[in-house]
């Protein structure tokens, strides 16, 4: 050790000075932290009082406008508040459920290509990069390209166009969960598939893609949900109507297209039939997850059941 | 499998032509000037329309919407991370995912039709009989359809990307280094403060970004609270005008569009919405990416 | 009793004694058992350790060395489901007493981890003066003057005085290691804690930490943990061999490594397992 290292030594005072100052903050410390952490337990607060208060209204307005006639009837007279929003209910599940069959194949496909077979090619890269983009689009400017693609080609507003946009929006989605998913699945149980002299297809399709099942379920959920409450996409492609189905090249109503054209209207049934429907969807919303649910534990009996064999 | 890949590139090139194809028609009309003027007049004849109050009007609501959202999502983000025992803070979390899951159309009902009053009689009243004489950006009744109620309901909006992120970022933060500090005798702010946010700067900027991304992109929920002005009016000179986004006056007027040169203005304004939203997504991709690769360890 | 036949007994201190002024010991563990969850980590640990001496804790991987050093400075209280019941006198203060404040036993008490976790945004001259600045001084003569001694102290101011606004993280690993020594140090703590220091280090490294070790004894007292028995031997003036969360046996060094009481220290010291 060098002289100029050899005698650490402190001098008293300094300790002294360091333990005065500890001692003279350290109340002060101790209510800045305080402080903090109130503020912190104060930020919390505020972001569950909307969230309460938002499902409290649509219980609380929604449910006097719920009847069988409602949810099952066409639009009457908003003055006097006949009717319903029938075609609404259908023309969601319609929309949602078309949207769903181009846009969770393609989704799931682009995933497993992700993640089994791409790797970090240049062109994997890009599709990923790109992917992640597009969960950032805004649905307006998706909706506008629905507009100009199948609209005007088809000549009217469609449930097409609606299916399609709302596809766009989904597959970004699935993709990313579908391949963070696969991710997580441990090699292990590939290579061990794989050793047993199972061609990669088949490894992926009965193997990897069932243990990973749960969490691409889930992800295909949350696409749909998201999905399901859009609106902005849907008013200049499906336009909404107050028929029900007409035709894959008609327009089509859909729920949150009415509650936001209820929500323009002065009239007090409207605003009513607003709330009402706005129940109705988020009860469709949640019963998703609640059917993913049951859709997976069903699937874990079935999958033992094959195991057997 | 490749064509299913394959297909969400095509999906970004055909968004791209298509709304920079529809904006062809007002660009030759008007050239870059539709940027900058503030005319908005759809009669046939006499067309003239211009981008930059919308574009005024999404600054200003996204710039309210993260100057509340920001800190209130880091405020959460380090409760769940880093105060509150585990067996609160995950449920916590699943209680903030459940506001990410409510869709836009009933966060506007429900600020339609609720919320703007609260923040009329709790907010903007009591600041304009305080202020309004004094501070021109109180000077106007409220009435709660403008810029400063839109502002806050896209707060609320942001609140559950931005908090969830940045959690995420917090946990990545190596423990060693909330040891190094607290073994000084740093109190829990002071480690936060002082240590943490600077180590995840990066990682909580890009958690920002997205935010801002969403207030951007958002529709449906400002068209029911901004009031809808259109043209030169739409420019806010208070907290309390009406205004309008590029992405609501969209939704609002697509429809009602007959001429060409309306509907290309609109398609424009998506364009310009494009533009910005894919600029700051990229961005905030960087930053987030960077932060996680880039948690050093000792070197050897 | 000489001072070497108390430090000898591992022997159980009944707690109707009031040991509250001690004088002659800087720490003194009575009756410590702590637990993680349902397991019990340490169990009936009594030691005490002198002022400016050099204690040494050694025995096989999960012993409780580790658990025991943090729980000195009440640094195991960062993992969630820990339990400590006994005390640790620092002076004559219980640290675990329901009136003190843990962060101020952290203040009195530095400690050095198995690897090395400077501020990465900080400079060396920052990292060093983490702890000063914290605690709210800001006379910048005093804290320059600090940061040179602790930098030499650590046994690192040759190395760095002229970059001393270069990353904390642009150093080597035998480096950063020294860099939070002198970090530690800054806050003029009284005892030492250190943690495996040398473990993740080259040869070079650990032994110009063991240099420096020898070297703060004369200001402090140093505890530290290490699974390396030659180090122990090297460094230390009195060892703890732990076993299965027991205190085995504690004692001088020399005494220990050359005439163990107990057949296990002999067969660990031995090599014979661990």
């Amino acid at each position: 050790m060098n002289n100029t290292e050899k005698n650490y030594h402190h001098s008293k005072d300094h300790r002294k000075v360091i333990q005065n100052a500890i001692i003279r903050q350290n109340y002060k410390r101790k209510m800045v932290n305080r402080v903090f952490t109130g503020v912190t337990i104060a930020c919390v607060m505020l972001a569950m009082i909307p969230l309460g208060s938002i499902l409290f209204e649509v219980v609380k307005n929604g449910i006097s406008a719920i009847s069988i006639e409602f949810l099952t009837q066409p639009q009457g007279s908003i003055i006097r508040g006949d009717g319903g929003i029938g075609p609404a209910i259908q023309g969601t599940l319609l929309t949602v459920g078309y949207a769903s069959l181009i846009g969770v194949p393609i989704g799931v496909l682009a995933g497993v290509y992700l993640s089994e077979y791409a790797g970090n090619s240049k062109f994997a890269y890009a599709v990923r990069f790109f992917n992640s983009v597009m969960t950032g689009m805004p649905s307006i400017v998706i909706g506008i390209v629905g507009y100009i693609v199948l609209v005007i080609t088809i000549g009217s507003f469609n449930i097409t166009a609606g299916a399609v946009a709302l596809s766009i929006i989904m597959i970004p989605i699935v993709v990313a969960v579908t391949e963070e998913t696969l991710k997580l699945v441990p090699n292990s149980i590939r290579e061990a598939a794989h050793s047993l002299g199972i061609p990669k297809w088949k490894v992926t399709l009965f193997i990897t893609l069932r243990s990973a099942k749960n969490g691409i379920l889930t992800g295909i959920v949350l696409a749909v949900s998201r999905v399901a409450g859009e609106t902005a996409p849907l008013i200049m492609t499906i336009l909404g109507t107050s028929l029900f189905f007409q035709g894959f090249v008609s327009p089509v109503d859909a729920l949150p297209l009415r509650i936001w054209r209820f929500a323009s209207q002065p009239y007090e049934h409207a605003h009513s039939f607003g709330w009402g429907a706005a129940l109705v969807l988020i009860i469709m919303i949640l019963s998703l997850s609640v059917l993913l649910r049951f859709l997976v534990l069903e699937k874990e009996f079935k999958l033992g059941s094959l195991v057997k064999k | 499998m490749i064509g299913a890949a394959g297909y969400t590139l095509f999906m970004l090139v055909l968004v791209a032509t298509s709304v920079v194809q529809g904006s062809m028609p007002i660009f030759s009309l008007e050239g870059i000037g539709f940027l900058f003027s503030t005319e908005w007049n759809p009669v046939e004849g006499r067309e003239s329309y211009g981008a930059l109050p919308y574009i005024v009007g999404t600054l200003v609501s996204s710039a309210i919407a993260m100057a509340i959202g920001v800190p209130i999502s880091l405020g959460i983000a380090v409760f769940i991370s880093e105060i509150s025992p585990p067996r609160f803070g995950t449920p916590i979390g699943f209680i903030i995912e459940i506001l990410a899951a409510i869709p836009s159309i009933i966060y506007g009902l429900w600020a339609l039709f609720v919320f703007r009053f609260w923040i009329v009689d709790f907010i903007e009243r009591p600041l304009y009989e305080a202020f309004g004489g004094t501070i021109p950006l109180f000077a106007r009744t409220p009435f709660g359809l403008d810029i400063f109620t839109a502002g806050i309901v896209l707060a609320i909006m942001i609140i559950p990307i931005i908090s969830s992120i940045s959690r995420e970022i917090l946990k990545a933060i190596p423990n060693s280094q909330r040891e190094a500090a607290y073994s000084l005798g740093a109190t829990r702010w002071e480690t936060v403060w002082k240590v943490l946010f600077p180590y995840a700067k990066a990682g909580l900027l890009g958690a920002a970004i997205l935010g801002l991304g969403r207030a951007v992109g958002e529709t449906i929920l400002v068209t029911m609270v901004i009031g809808n002005a259109v043209g030169a009016n739409a420019i806010p000179d208070t907290l309390f005008s009406p205004s309008q986004t590029l992405s609501s006056i969209i939704a609002n007027e697509f429809n009602e569009a007959i001429t060409v040169f309306h509907s290309s203005a609109l398609i424009a304004l998506g364009t310009v919405l494009f533009i910005v939203t894919m600029g700051i997504n990229i961005g905030a991709r960087l930053l987030v990416s960077r932060m996680v690769k880039v948690t050093p360890g000792a070197k050897e | 009793m000489s001072s070497e036949e108390y430090a000898n007994t591992s022997s159980y201190r009944l707690s109707s004694l009031s040991y509250t002024k001690r004088p002659r010991y800087k720490v003194s563990v009575q009756n410590l058992n702590s637990w993680f969850g349902s397991k019990q980590a340490l169990k009936d640990i009594n030691f005490d350790v002198k002022e400016n001496t050099v204690t040494a804790l050694i025995g096989p991987s999960g012993c409780g060395k580790t658990t025991l050093i943090r729980c000195l400075n009440r640094m195991n209280e960062m993992t969630s489901g820990a339990i400590v019941k006994g005390s640790v006198y620092l002076d004559d203060i219980d640290i675990y007493a329901s009136n003190v404040d843990p962060v101020i036993i952290k203040r009195r008490m530095g400690m050095v981890f198995q690897k090395p976790n400077p501020f990465p945004t900080m400079s060396i001259y920052d990292n060093v003066a983490a702890g000063l600045k914290l605690n709210g001084i800001r006379d910048k003569v005093l804290i320059k003057e600090i940061v040179e001694e602790s930098l030499k102290g650590a046994v690192l101011w040759d190395e760095v005085k002229d970059e001393l606004s270069r990353p904390g993280l642009s150093l080597s690993g035998g480096q950063q290691q020294r860099l939070c020594i002198a970090r530690a140090l800054a806050m003029q703590p009284e005892v030492l804690l250190m943690d495996e220091p040398t473990s993740a280090l080259d040869p070079i490294a650990s032994a110009k930490i063991e240099e420096l070790i020898n070297e703060l004894r004369k200001e402090l007292t140093v505890i530290i943990v290490t699974h390396n028995m030659q180090q122990a031997a090297r460094v230390s003036d009195y060892t703890a061999f732990m076993y299965l969360g027991e205190l085995v046996e504690y004692g001088p060094t020399k005494q220990i490594f050359e005439n163990p009481q107990k057949e296990l220290t002999e067969r660990y010291i031995s090599g014979k397992f661990g």
